[in-house]
């Protein structure tokens, strides 16, 4: 069992978890006819906690419970991961990747997430206002505009030929692009790294 | 109870059907979903996919990781369903499958641009946002929170946008 334990907690390879993560596509039809797709669990949330009379969050979300019921899975996925499946070793960066941070200021490449920026600490900061509020506002707005994001058009899109997936798809990267090439030292700078 | 033949029977056998459905997807038959998001969880985290540098690396192509994770997972989802769709495989309530196309405008573009911002700067979609939370990076909470008003505040303006 404890060899087991050591062996599954190694990180996981690309060919490995992405044929997994593709398995949920099938898994989630299979069992209910479900479209994978996560970002819609943002609009559930604000149908049922605010909808605020607007035309946009009425509908009849309890047809999409099965739907917050995943995420509230992913997020109990991610805590029995950390407390009995935990990496014995830090994270593997790219070597190039971490001169180029190491430029922007970023010095500890320990865990998943940088600590310098994603702490309690950064909250009422300029780091925070950006990484964590302007960042998590462009990821809400951007994918209901869009109609979904990774999981429901690069994965689930994609995977049954939908071509607007791959416009959106296309879109996600060059707004990653742009944002990583050329906004983010400007950014950097300006919060104070 | 004298049955005579293509009728009462069958239309009990539908109407049990239909319940069947029904009940399949409501209580505690929707569990079945949490577990499928339990594994997921399990997937993003071991497989690093959570991590802010792992989205750095992809958008610097200064590694195949990401490519790699979301192009297998592409190539399975793509031939699964091709699979479902050839053999007309059934839900396991016996409903028929049916994917609904996705329609185009320009909310995938511009949306899709401005996701894509947002998910450099967070180093998550809102898959990861959930997993990051669980793995213990509580402060991710405020990123998560401001996705929703994000999302609000595009339901309240969604109208006026352009498509």
């Amino acid at each position: 069992m404890n060899e087991f334990l050591n062996w599954v907690s190694q990180p996981w390879p690309w060919y490995i978890a992405g044929p997994m993560i593709g398995l949920t596509v099938p898994i989630l039809l299979l069992l209910g006819n479900r479209s994978f797709g996560i970002s819609s669990s943002l609009r559930h949330i604000c149908a049922v906690c605010v909808p605020a009379k607007i035309p946009f969050f009425q509908y009849n979300w309890k047809e999409e419970t099965w739907n917050l019921l995943f995420v509230t899975g992913i997020l109990l996925g991610g805590v029995i991961a950390a407390m009995f499946l935990s990496n014995p070793e830090t994270i593997v960066i790219a070597e190039s990747t971490q001169r180029d941070l190491k430029a922007l200021g970023i010095t500890n490449f320990q865990n998943l997430l940088p600590a310098e920026i994603f702490s309690w600490e950064n909250l009422f900061t300029l780091k925070g206002l950006f990484f964590f509020v302007i960042g998590g506002f462009l990821v809400g707005f951007g994918t209901r505009y869009a109609g979904g994001c990774t999981s429901g058009h690069a994965i689930m899109g994609i995977s049954n030929l939908q071509w607007p997936s791959v416009v959106a798809t296309m879109f996600f990267m060059i707004g990653g692009l742009v944002m990583t090439h050329f906004l983010m030292p400007f950014i950097m700078n300006w919060v104070g790294f | 109870m004298l049955l005579k033949e293509n009728d009462t029977l069958a239309v009990d056998k539908n109407t049990d059907l239909t319940a069947n459905v029904k009940q399949g997807e409501r209580g505690l038959f929707l569990l079945k979903y949490l577990f499928v998001g339990i594994v997921f969880g399990i997937i993003f985290v071991k497989g690093e996919i959570i991590s802010w540098f792992r989205i750095q690396e992809m958008f610097r192509f200064q590694s195949f990781f990401m490519y790699g994770v979301i192009g297998s997972a592409i190539l399975v989802g793509m031939v699964s369903i091709q699979l479902i769709k050839r053999f007309s495989i059934k839900t396991i309530n016996g409903q028929a499958i049916k994917i609904a196309d996705k329609k185009f405008n320009k909310g995938q573009i511009y949306g899709g641009f401005i996701f894509g911002l947002g998910w450099a700067i967070t180093g998550a979609c809102p898959g990861p946002l959930f997993a990051q939370i669980g793995t213990g990076f509580s402060v991710v909470i405020v990123s998560f929170l401001s996705a929703v008003a994000g999302t609000w505040v595009y339901g309240r303006f969604a109208e006026k946008l352009p498509k």
